[in-house]
């Protein structure tokens, strides 16, 4: 058997989850709330474009693409703004039922629209052609998805470590209110948190989206799922964590699927956060606790 | 009790030469609740530029809660907060710190995952201009900052995690500094370092709001102090009047009073 194939599409669907996984750890490091309607929000931006530029829509897929990842920065700049920030000073425990409630209404208001109806995505010129590969043939999506992935983690972590705006990403993550007396504005920074993990999740959606055949409301609940995993066994907050933790996942699956487990793909992912967090409870990439006096 | 006024009078007729403009500070009737708990009830400060003024008071005095509602951190119910002959009560942080406002927070809060030089460049996060003078004014107060300006502040020891927030907070170049219990938790050799730093910085002309616990160190360096118990101001006077008066002797400096 070659199991070449197995391990390319396996990366490559982790590269994917990997977009998602990035937007959950990024929010967590900063509010420490699980932000449950991330995996709808990558639903809704595949509906979107089907909207646009799918089976229901005429415009240009181009200019689609665009308006849909601009959407999606929108879309989760609002929740942000709505849902998480006027329970700033609530308990965390107040922001995750709302993040449970903005993740059913993404579901019920697209499941309105469509009528609960599976819609088809568009094809992507360009992705959606056939390439040969380290004498692979597939999709060009499924080449590019693990790429993309590491390229923009590796822009994210430079402008974190890097940059001013970053420096105030990590004060704001330890501290909201020395923050604060250093002039950072706290709620443009978490906004702008918000909008790079929505900007990432567009991409995702775009990359996972466009080699399955239709998509409904419930849409984003496996990737949404399989993500958080994989932010969860990278180490919580860590945005490498986050990247490595999908590139397992997505591999352990397709190799599942390789030896004919395809059936119990789910619970290889379950099992595999279940051993490391047993071995490692803060996650392979995850911070020791330090407690500072 | 009498004494209060004694004292007021005193330091008004030694500033008798200074009008209204020339306070750099004053709060008026500030009064901050939280939920059924009233923090600060009803405080008033009158603060002029160049001093170093300090509020001693126990713990749960309302100390922080009287910072904090300076620095724009907690919006106070009631009173005015004037600063510069501009009115601030209310004010975002930000616009707070860019008036020339800093802050140096209760137990120091250096931002254990920045190096010490990025948590020196936060402090300065609104500037826009060059920092390179300002980082070698703080390395001259605290060279200690220099050797280890690569190290993550959480590695550092207390004091000099203290001495870092004291730089982060000059960063700005602020016109006021307060400063809340910077002795907290320090070797009592440290806390000395500090207090002659504290003296060195307002020599170089930084107004310092002083609040302490540790009222014997406090009234030394103070020019004015004002005593603070449960939201109230029950005593002011000049720093060294106080030191010598017999209630804040058995109030505030009990282990002291042998010496
Ligand atoms: N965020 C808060 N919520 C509720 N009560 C508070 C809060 N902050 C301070 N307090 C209460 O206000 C009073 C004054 O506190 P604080 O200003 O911290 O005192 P100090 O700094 O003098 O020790 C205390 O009784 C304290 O419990
Ligand atoms: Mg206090």
């Amino acid at each position: 058997m070659n199991i070449m194939p197995y391990v390319i599409r396996g990366l490559a669907t982790g590269g994917q989850f990997a977009l998602v996984a990035i937007g959950y750890t990024m929010v967590y490091g900063i509010l420490k709330l699980i932000n449950f309607a991330h995996g709808d929000m990558f639903m809704v931006s595949g509906i979107m474009l089907i909207y646009m530029a799918g089976s229901t829509g005429a415009m240009p897929i181009f200019a689609s693409i665009i308006i849909m990842v601009i959407l999606t920065v929108i879309l989760g700049y609002l929740i942000e703004k709505c849902a998480y920030a006027p329970l700033r000073t609530a308990p965390r425990m107040s922001s995750m039922i709302s993040a449970i409630g903005v993740s059913y209404l993404l579901q019920n208001l697209v499941s309105y629209i469509t009528g609960g109806l599976s819609k088809q995505y568009p094809e992507i010129p360009g992705l959606s052609t056939s390439v040969r590969f380290l004498g692979v043939k597939d999709k060009l999506s499924v080449f590019v998805s693990p790429v993309v992935a590491i390229v923009l983690m590796v822009v994210l972590v430079l402008v974190i470590n890097h940059t001013k705006f970053g420096m105030s990403m990590r004060a704001v993550s330890k501290d909201f209110e020395t923050s604060q007396l250093m002039g950072i504005k706290i709620n443009r920074v978490i906004s702008i948190t918000f909008a790079i993990g929505a900007f990432l999740a567009a991409v995702g959606s775009l990359l996972y989206f466009s080699k399955n055949t239709g998509i409904n409301h419930l849409a984003g609940s496996t990737p949404g799922i399989k993500a958080f995993i994989a932010a969860v066994v990278g180490g919580i907050g860590s945005i490498p964590g986050a990247v490595v933790g999908a590139l397992i996942i997505g591999l352990v699956e397709s190799l599942a699927k390789a030896f004919g487990l395809a059936d119990f793909s789910d619970v290889i992912s379950f099992a595999l956060l279940i051993i490391i967090l047993v071995f490692k409870p803060t996650g392979i990439f995850g911070e020791k606790v330090i407690d500072k006096v | 009790m009498s004494d209060i006024k004694n004292y007021e009078i005193k330091d008004f007729q030694h500033d008798s030469e200074h009008t209204q403009k020339e306070k750099l500070l004053e709060i008026k009737n500030l009064k901050v609740q939280f939920g059924g708990i009233k923090a600060v009830d009803g405080i008033s400060i009158d603060m002029r530029p160049g001093r170093i003024v300090t509020l001693i008071g126990a713990n749960g005095a309302g100390k922080s809660t009287t910072l904090r509602s300076i620095a724009g951190i907690i919006k106070p119910q009631e009173g005015e907060i004037i600063f510069q002959g501009e009115n601030i009560t209310g004010w975002s942080p930000d616009k707070i710190v860019s008036a020339g406002i800093s802050m140096c927070p209760e137990g120091r809060k250096v931002f254990p995952n920045l190096t010490v030089l990025e948590n020196l460049k936060i402090g300065a996060y609104l500037r826009k201009d060059k920092l390179d003078d300002d980082i070698e004014y703080v390395y001259s107060l605290f060279p200690r900052l220099k050797e280890r300006h690569w190290q993550f502040a959480g590695t550092l020891s207390g004091g000099e995690q203290q001495m870092l927030a004291v730089g982060r907070a000059l960063m700005s170049r602020p016109k006021l500094l307060m400063m809340d219990e910077p002795s907290l938790g320090l070797a009592p050799l440290v806390v000395k370092d500090i207090f002659e730093i504290i003296k060195t910085i307002n020599q170089n002309g930084v107004s310092v709001l002083l609040v302490e616990q540790n009222a014997n160190m406090a009234l030394k360096v103070a020019r004015w102090a004002y005593v603070l118990e449960t939201g109230h101001i029950t005593m002011e006077g000049r720093g060294e009047e106080l030191l010598a008066d017999e209630s804040i002797k058995e109030a505030y400096l009990g282990k002291q009073k042998t010496k």
